[in-house]
């Protein structure tokens, strides 16, 4: 079977000053009809540039240096502004990350659809009307006269996709390119997309370029799978033969640090607690004028859990789940409407302001974003040394102490000097654990801590937590979207919707057998879990 | 280091630079070059500039000489410049990190207050303060500064709404740290580059307030300023224009360099600018 595109030694330059002299470097790769060929890699392994590149949507100083791009037997390297502009939609579609800045806000769904017929062909209105509302059945859109009427915002983050999706088909391109299409969804909003476009793409048997970080979901939609690394295909074949038997080194390395779903053997869990919240409620209002037309979210609606001294509860949900807000009102980021918190007896809600920046001590946090965490105009080392510097640590013994974190971190102590952009994304991260580790905390509380990590550095941070918390005797509150990386490191485990904790159990209970309906839809759709592919990843 | 030799990159950061110094190179040797009093009586009123040789740029209607009114007046024109453009930034900086950090109710009652005087003309507020408070140098340009600052303010107060919902700020709160020691001390610095920048259209604003006040005779007299010597010239303009011409010159040269350096330092602290 002949290729749909191929790419023949693509080479993308960057410009110079860039951490490497290409972005691509001697790309070859080969869709053909009827297949999706996933392409995953880490961030920075130029998965994205190779999209771009065969849209011709490099950014500025960037180029195409060598190589072809061949699609449909004309060289798209070589065609010029108006033979892409008609290629771009009709022949090769794309989807993007994220919907929302992708649609135009201030343009109806039904509208930003039918430009595509306006712009590629020359249907009367009520044909295209009728079009884009086959389109929007097609993608499974419910009631889609009303979608196709709505604004962007107007729509959840799920069918906001859809419409991207019904936007991208609409011409019947006969290759679509999906950049990361389920990344910023919900898990479960993340399987339900990638059934559709398995489905369509068996459907009107069009190629699909696949880009993707998350092996979890290259197990569920791929034909074909080709690795990327610094801007070089080390590897590609069957999906089946790169998952199961990986013949690149990286290949195998990206894989062995998937986190398999299962729970790890249960650890002793003393009885003792040291933090217990009881019945914890917060309700945002906003909008409105004196209380009329106000939108009102309860993100707790009383919640109430119990950690044990020395152990790792997990709260697992989904976006607007509440588990953030939770994190925030346990360490008084947020304060509760209601609800207790009593950390080793100490009630945290009833403590006057300074009594608890007092007890800040006991309790500390770690944060998602490991570049708006740290305060970009301070040096690491005073970052760290802050925290016993506030609690009246004089500075000399805060900075010796904040070398001495750093190498429990695994970071070289003579770096406390440097500023936080001269560190990656992982290393900034573990600077911000040895900031909270800094007050000696008995409670670290860590909303989404990996979630914006490289999979093979999410392994070395859960790792390092793992082995600080045997060491240090910490008990933790681990939140996360992500059941895998759950299962890795918590003990016990709550499971938290609109609000409310559904399901609570050791961990190992409730990934095996779950109870609550919501639970089980959330571990089945798990991306490579088993319920999907019996014996994928796992 | 990185900012400053972006800075030297731009030529028209560089020629805002070598004005700037030039102004201030004037002001420094004013002493030295014209040891003299500016105002003191030198020789036959309204000589051209050129007409007599002790008298470069001539003389105004009192006879007195204009050269050395200018070289006197630069050191006016910079200090009002430089302690108007101070307390704006400070008052603004205040106002505008209080209410940005705080938000609610703090946020509400000093936004109105600024509102309060962003919707008079500052002149005419700076007309009213100088009609109550009287006229000497000192009073000028504390009124130009009390006037001055409602603009910064909004800006900082931009700057701190976006900045207080980052989570290196909650991570300071975690860390027991309080509110004063975090506005000031972690997100102001954050916070600075655009302030700097606004600084210098500030303080060519504060420079062209003095000259109207002048201009309208109700600055300091009894000092060597620019506006004072466009407020004279203003009765001889039709026939020796050149009185009213070469301070007006001046102003232009400093507040276009002030200007241009804003210009520069924009371009050279606001990385996403940078390569377009």
């Amino acid at each position: 079977m002949s290729a749909l595109l191929r790419l023949d030694g693509l080479t993308v330059a960057l410009p110079p000053g860039a951490d490497r002299p290409h972005a691509l470097e001697g790309v070859t790769l080969e869709l053909h009809p009827h297949e999706v060929l996933c392409v995953v890699g880490e961030s920075g392994s130029g998965k994205s540039m190779a999209a771009s590149a065969i849209m011709r949507l490099l950014p500025p100083g960037v180029g195409i240096e060598a190589g072809r791009v061949v699609f449909d037997g004309q060289d798209l390297t070589e065609a010029d502004d108006a033979t892409m502009r008609a290629i771009r939609g009709a022949g090769i579609a794309m989807i993007f990350q994220e919907p929302m800045t992708a649609l135009n806000p201030l343009r109806s769904i039904g509208d930003q659809i039918g430009e595509m017929f306006r712009i590629h062909t020359a249907l009367p209105g009520s044909e295209i009307e009728a079009r884009v509302l086959t389109l929007l059945e097609e993608v499974r859109i419910p009631d889609p006269r009303l979608a196709a009427r709505a604004y962007p915002h107007q729509l959840s983050g799920g069918q906001r996709q859809r419409a991207m999706i019904a936007m991208a088909l609409a011409l019947d391109p006969k290759v679509l390119i999906a950049d990361e299409p389920t990344t910023a969804l919900d898990v479960t909003t993340q399987a339900q997309i990638l059934a559709l476009i398995r489905d369509l793409q068996h459907r009107r048997g069009t190629a699909v370029l696949f880009i993707t970080h998350d092996f979890g979901v290259v197990a569920e939609i791929a034909d074909r799978v080709a690795v990327m690394q610094h801007g070089r295909v080390v590897e590609q074949g069957p999906a089946v033969q790169v998952l199961e038997a990986p013949q690149h080194p990286y290949s195998q390395a990206l894989l062995a640090a998937v986190p398999p779903l299962g729970a790890p053997p249960p650890r002793p869990i003393a009885e003792e607690p040291i933090l217990v919240m009881e019945g914890l409620r917060k309700t945002y209002r906003t909008g409105g004028f004196l209380g009329r037309g106000a939108r009102v979210t309860q993100a707790l609606r009383g919640v109430s859990l119990v950690l044990p001294k020395g152990a790792t509860l997990g709260i697992v949900g989904e976006s607007g789940s509440g588990k953030s807000t939770l994190a925030r009102c346990i360490v008084r980021l947020i304060q509760p409407d209601g609800g207790a918190v009593h950390l080793a007896g100490i009630d945290l809600l009833g403590l006057k302001r300074r009594a608890m920046r007092q007890a800040t001590k006991r309790i500390q946090m770690v944060f998602q974003d490991p570049f708006g965490s740290l305060n970009p105009r301070r040096r690491v080392g005073e970052l760290v040394a802050q925290g016993p510097m506030v609690h009246g640590m004089p500075r000399r013994v805060a900075m010796a102490r904040a070398r001495e974190l750093f190498a429990l971190v695994g970071l070289d102590p003579a770096a406390t000097d440097r500023f936080p952009h001269e560190f990656s994304g992982g290393q900034r991260q573990r600077i911000g654990l040895a900031r909270a580790l800094a007050l000696e905390p008995d409670v670290l509380v860590a909303d989404e801590p990996v979630s914006a990590l490289d999979v093979s550095v999410q392994a070395q941070v859960l790792r390092l937590l793992a082995e600080l918390r045997a060491r240090l005797g910490l008990s933790i509150v681990f939140i996360t979207h992500d059941l895998r990386v759950a299962a890795q490191v918590c003990d016990l485990v709550a499971v938290m919707k609109d609000g409310e904790v559904v399901e609570q159990g050791p961990i190992g209970r409730v990934f095996t057998a779950p109870a609550h309906p919501y639970t089980q839809a959330l571990i089945a759709s798990v991306p490579g879990a088993p319920a999907a592919r019996p014996g994928a990843l796992l | 280091m990185r900012a400053i030799r972006a800075y030297l990159r731009g030529p028209a950061a560089m020629i805002g630079l070598v004005l700037l110094l030039a102004v201030i190179a004037m002001a420094l040797s004013a002493d030295w070059a014209y040891p003299r009093d500016p105002l003191s009586l030198a020789g036959r009123p309204l000589q051209w500039p050129g007409a007599n040789p002790r008298f470069l740029l001539g003389t105004d209607n009192s006879g007195r000489d204009i050269a050395a009114q200018i070289f006197h007046g630069a050191r006016i024109s910079l200090l009002i410049g430089l302690v108007a453009t101070g307390i704006a930034i400070l008052i603004g900086i205040v106002v505008g990190a209080l209410a940005g950090y705080h938000g609610g109710w703090v946020d509400d009652v000093l936004m109105r207050v600024t509102e309060a005087f962003q919707t008079l003309p500052n002149f005419l507020l700076l007309l009213v303060l100088v009609a109550v408070f009287g006229s000497d140098i000192t009073t000028v340009t504390v009124a130009i500064g009390v006037v001055s600052w409602p603009a910064p303010a909004r800006l900082t107060r931009a700057e701190f709404l976006s900045l207080r919902s980052r989570e290196f700020v909650e991570a300071c709160r975690t860390l027991g740290m309080g509110d004063m020691r975090i506005i000031f001390r972690e997100i102001l610095p954050n916070a600075l580059p655009p302030i700097i920048v606004y600084a210098s259209v500030v303080m060519a604003v504060a420079i062209l307030l003095e000259s109207a006040l002048a201009f309208l005779r109700l600055s300091d007299p009894n000092v060597a300023s620019w506006g004072n010597l466009i407020g004279l010239g203003r009765d001889v303009l039709r026939t020796q224009w050149y009185v009213s011409a070469i301070p007006g010159v001046a102003i232009l040269a400093t507040v276009l360099a002030v200007s241009l350096v804003g210009q520069g330092l924009n371009d050279a602290l606001n990385p996403r600018l940078r390569g377009r």
